[in-house]
């Protein structure tokens, strides 16, 4: 029954955000409200000896100034909940107490009447700075250098061997073996609306409102509960709108802390709206690896093995999951393909920069770039065929759950048949033979490919740092109207409408008879969030399951009123019904005709009409189940359920995608003739939601291909500070992607649904790469380095 | 020391004294409480605080309320005339043109400018149109089909 899930539906959300009407954290607003502006490192390591702040107190609007000294005591720790063997973790204070290690580090914060005051007041303030030798280089940072934390002796972090079966046999029995160094540069994840953070205490019931641009609603009251030393249920988290995430609110900072903290010294509102250039100095960063992959092959280009030695750049700190992201890039160096032995040596590293954490892909796209960057490398080496090196070591479909050399088994997959439609839908034979034409007449042509798997649906709870399920309950009001409360936070991927398609379908009810409610820790049952491409794939499933327990419920009522046994009775479009023919309840002559749910005269609650009825709407037993006169003996008044669902395993998506460029010989830069792009996520409950995902996810990719870099000078200056250095792709730089699916169910949960939000991200960057190192092959490149800057390209082809 | 401005907001006199370094997008959200105008870049790269100033797309994070003093401001909240969505408001929404939705409103009003002054588009004139906004979420395809259909529909309207 699926009137609504498979449709291309509009989203419910849209009318407010397309009218202006949405509230954004800034777009909250309180009378009395404080304004706090920070004095952030203008070094990159530096002693602080002293901070003046004298002259900011004496300034018109300032209310207080708070340094690292007033509250070291006060506010704990900026909390990370990653686990790792032996991890070194420094102790990150929500402001700098002796020593600033990054530019942006927060030093001191202004409390005002108004921004512009307190913005003013930051620079009366006085930081006596002692500048200390600085690390920026991953590499530099690891052999030696400049210490960050003295007490831990050296810039290591972690290191960490990951991988199953006999490496070193796996190499000896390759007939080829290929080695290239490879860097997955640093990126910026770049929500448009940067991080925000509205505090108020109320200091009667001794409670916080957190407002806060975040992905984790419950998980930041935890944390933030426990740094500011309140209980968990005296402070509520409220997510507004939340202008895009991707990661970069997977987190829990030491603003919101320190925010909620002033608030209760204060007794007032104070909030925090980041600007650009603090989102690009102290909002995470993503990617900053640099490894060198190695790969054993046979003659017909069998895989026998793959070893990746890399660096993680962790930046300065740890933030919630920062060492466990390049694990995930662990998991995933199977890729697509059958591997006996694989062994990831990862080497985490401090440096003088903003931590790196989760971007969207978050360790994924590492992988995917390493192992189809290699598979390109393999095809060369042997002169085949891309398709072919790629086709040679896919698993069969049925070989499915499919056991990894990473130590995954994956859900369930069709390799061949997305490559086929990929290879179709592209015309790739026809491509090649465009790109020999191209080539004749002297033009720098390239095709590159991708065959992708992602690991999504975020997860079983064994395999998380904590809690890997997710929350859902579903209550049908006495009116009929039925409310989704769901533990997960979207934010942009629309999930108010696609839980609500799930829900309506489910229950048989219309669709705008649905409301999904997220993001309020005082009105939702705890959850996990918004990440990890899980939102659908377990949070959805939750929705799911929570219905079919409330439904257990309604067809004992239904059953009850309708004089029969549960069994007997049919459900279908949203009503419980006798057997055809079977004689409806008997009239007795008392209750009054029955008033359609939702007619009802304005300001009366219609009286549940049950005699002579032969069917009953699910929303006609939520009013029975509420009034309560009529329910069977020992039934719980109400129609409500909730389930907590944990997912067995992870969900693995995949797909190929396939593009062609072409580049300008005289400026280097890069242009997309064709994208192809046939992704696999399962089941897909709204396919319009599903592509909007996939365009955003490659946009990305290609960012990170061709445009993106974080870039810190060697002192440890951010040279991109601002968006006009720090360049996300524009409209005008863009292909048509062209768009296909195939649907391989994921066995994982009742939906078979896989996951779709970091797709594109994770299967498009070395699409790009690959096809830019095949147009420059005649050039004898063998490889280059992200981003293929116009001038970097052009170096290239020009010597 | 405060300057008197008047300034016309979606049809709406207002006269305030304001500070001549307070920036137009913080007097319409912060004064007149017209949030639905969002700041994305501070330095007029992104467009998110794009609006209409007598008629020209303006990014208002880069212009001051006293040099908007006599002029006719149009933002997202005054586009809906009569309660009922402009067009390229509907093709949003039609063509799933956004989804944080942060950068929308000012996407739509460079989007309406666009259609404004060249009311048949090609796919390559919206994706030049719109150079000057910043999608992080869309990948832009959504938004130049929702500007084609708000153009079709706006010339079938006429």
């Amino acid at each position: 029954m699926t009137k609504y899930v498979g449709q291309r539906i509009k989203r419910t959300e849209d009318p407010r955000l397309i009218k202006g009407l949405a509230h954004y954290v800034d777009d909250v607003r309180l009378p009395d409200t404080l304004h706090v502006a920070f004095v952030r490192s203008i070094y990159a390591h530096a002693r602080i000896a002293g901070i003046d702040v004298t002259e900011a107190l004496k300034a018109p609007g300032v209310v207080a100034v708070y340094t690292g000294k007033d509250i070291a005591t006060k506010v704990g720790p900026v909390p990370c909940a990653a686990a790792l063997p032996d991890l070194k973790v420094p102790d990150y204070r929500v402001l700098a107490t002796d020593k600033a290690l990054f530019v942006g580090h927060p030093i001191a914060a202004v409390v005002a009447t108004d921004k512009y005051l307190a913005r003013d007041a930051v620079d009366l303030i006085s930081v006596d700075y002692e500048e200390l030798p600085v690390v920026v280089d991953v590499e530099a940072a690891a052999s030696g250098g400049p210490v960050i934390h003295e007490k831990f002796g050296n810039n290591i972090a972690y290191t960490l061997t990951s991988g199953e079966g006999d490496i070193d046999a796996a190499m000896n029995a390759a007939d080829h073996i290929v080695k290239q160094r490879m860097v997955h540069q640093r990126l910026a994840p770049i929500a448009m609306e940067g991080r925000g953070v509205l505090a108020r205490y109320f200091p009667g019931e001794e409670e916080l409102t957190l407002w806060s641009s975040t992905q984790i609603p419950h998980l930041m009251r935890t944390q933030v509960a426990l740094m500011i030393g309140l209980a968990e249920n005296k402070l509520r988290v409220i997510t507004p709108e939340v202008g895009g995430g991707f990661g970069s609110k997977l987190n829990v900072y030491a603003e919101e802390a320190l925010l909620s903290w002033i608030s209760i010294q204060l007794g007032k509102p104070v909030k925090w709206i980041e600007s650009r250039r603090e989102n690009m100095q102290a909002t995470i960063h993503g990617r900053a690896q640099v490894g060198t992959v190695e790969v054993g092959c046979k003659n017909d280009g069998t895989i026998t093995g793959l070893r990746y030695n890399v660096f993680a750049d962790l930046g300065a700190y740890h933030q919630l999951l920062t060492p466990a992201i390049p694990t995930l890039t662990g998991l995933m160096l199977s890729g697509a393909y059958r591997i006996p032995a694989i062994q990831m040596n990862v080497t985490g590293v401090f440096t003088n920069k903003m931590s790196t954490d989760a971007y969207r892909g978050a360790g994924r796209p590492e992988a995917t770039y390493v192992v189809e960057r290699a598979m390109d490398i393999v095809a060369a080496e042997l002169k085949m065929d891309p398709v072919e090196v790629r086709r040679k070591n896919f698993p069969a479909k049925s070989d499915f759950p499919f056991h990894v050399a990473t130590g995954l088994d994956y859900d369930s997959g069709d390799y061949e048949a997305a490559l086929d439609k990929a290879l179709e839908l592209s015309g790739y034979a026809k491509l090649r033979e465009e790109q020999t034409k191209a080539r004749a007449e002297g033009r720098i042509v390239g095709i590159g490919m991708s065959s992708y798997v992602e690991i999504c649906a975020l997860g079983p709870s064994q395999a998380m740092p904590a809690g890997g399920w997710e929350s859902a309950t579903v209550r049908i009001e006495p009116t009929g109207k039925v409310t989704v409360m769901t533990g997960a936070s979207p934010h942009g991927q629309g999930q108010e409408t696609s839980f609500a398609q799930i829900a309506a379908d489910e229950l048989g009810v219309d669709l705008n008879d649905v409301t999904v409610i997220h993001g309020d820790t005082a009105i939702v049952q705890y959850g996990i969030g918004t990440f990890g491409s899980r939102a659908t794939a377990v949070g959805g499933t939750a929705v799911l399951i929570a219905i079919q327990k409330l439904k257990e419920k309604a067809a004992k009522i239904a059953a009850h009123i309708l004089q029969r046994d549960a069994s007997s009775l049919s459900f279908a479009d949203g009503r419980y019904s006798l057997p055809k023919g079977d004689a409806p309840v008997p009239d007795a002559g008392t209750s009054d005709p029955a008033v359609p749910v939702g007619e009802a005269p304005a300001g009366a609650l219609p009286e549940p009409q049950t005699e002579g009825r032969s069917t009953l709407t699910i929303q006609e037993i939520a009013l029975i189940a509420h009034i309560a006169k009529e329910l069977p003996p020992d039934t719980e008044p109400g129609l409500s359920a909730t389930y907590f669902f944990e997912p067995k395993n992870f969900t693995f998506p995949f797909g190929t995608h396939i593009c062609m460029v072409e580049i300008d010989k005289e400026t280097g830069e890069t242009k997309f003739l064709r994208y192809v792009a046939v992704d696999d996520c399962g089941k897909v409950i709204n396919p319009l939601l599903v592509d909007g995902q996939i365009h955003g996810g490659i946009v990305q990719a290609i960012g990170q291909a061709l445009y993106e870099e974080v870039v810190y000078d060697e002192q440890g200056q951010l040279v991109t500070g601002e968006l006009m250095d720090y360049a996300i792709p524009r409209a005008s730089q863009l292909p048509w992607f062209e768009l296909d699916r195939t649907e391989t169910p994921s066995p994982v949960n009742p939906l078979g649904v896989k996951g779709v939000g970091e797709a594109g991200t994770i299967g498009a960057t070395p699409a790009v790469v690959n096809a830019i190192v095949d147009a420059l092959s005649p050039y004898g490149v063998k490889h280059l380095d992200m981003p293929a800057r116009p001038e970097a390209v052009w170096k290239l082809i020009n010597g | 020391m405060k300057q008197a401005i008047s300034i016309n907001v979606n049809g709406v006199d207002h006269h305030d004294e304001v500070e001549p370094r307070l920036l137009l997008v913080h007097y319409l959200r912060d004064l007149l409480a017209l949030t639905g105008t969002h700041i994305g870049c501070e330095t007029s790269i992104c467009g998110a605080c794009t609006v209409l100033v007598d008629g020209q797309a303006v990014k208002s994070c880069t212009m001051f309320a006293v040099q908007a003093n006599g002029d006719s401001i149009t933002t997202i909240e005054g586009l809906a005339a009569n309660g009922s969505l402009h067009p390229v408001q509907e093709g949003f929404w039609e063509k799933h043109g956004l989804q944080c939705g942060y950068c929308t409103p000012g996407m739509i009003i460079a989007a309406k400018q666009l259609i404004d002054r060249n009311p048949d588009p090609s796919r390559e004139e919206i994706r030049h149109g719109l150079e000057g906004n910043l999608c992080r979420c869309t990948g832009y395809q959504h938004i130049v089909e929702a500007v084609e259909y708000a153009a079709k529909k706006t010339a079938a309207g006429e």
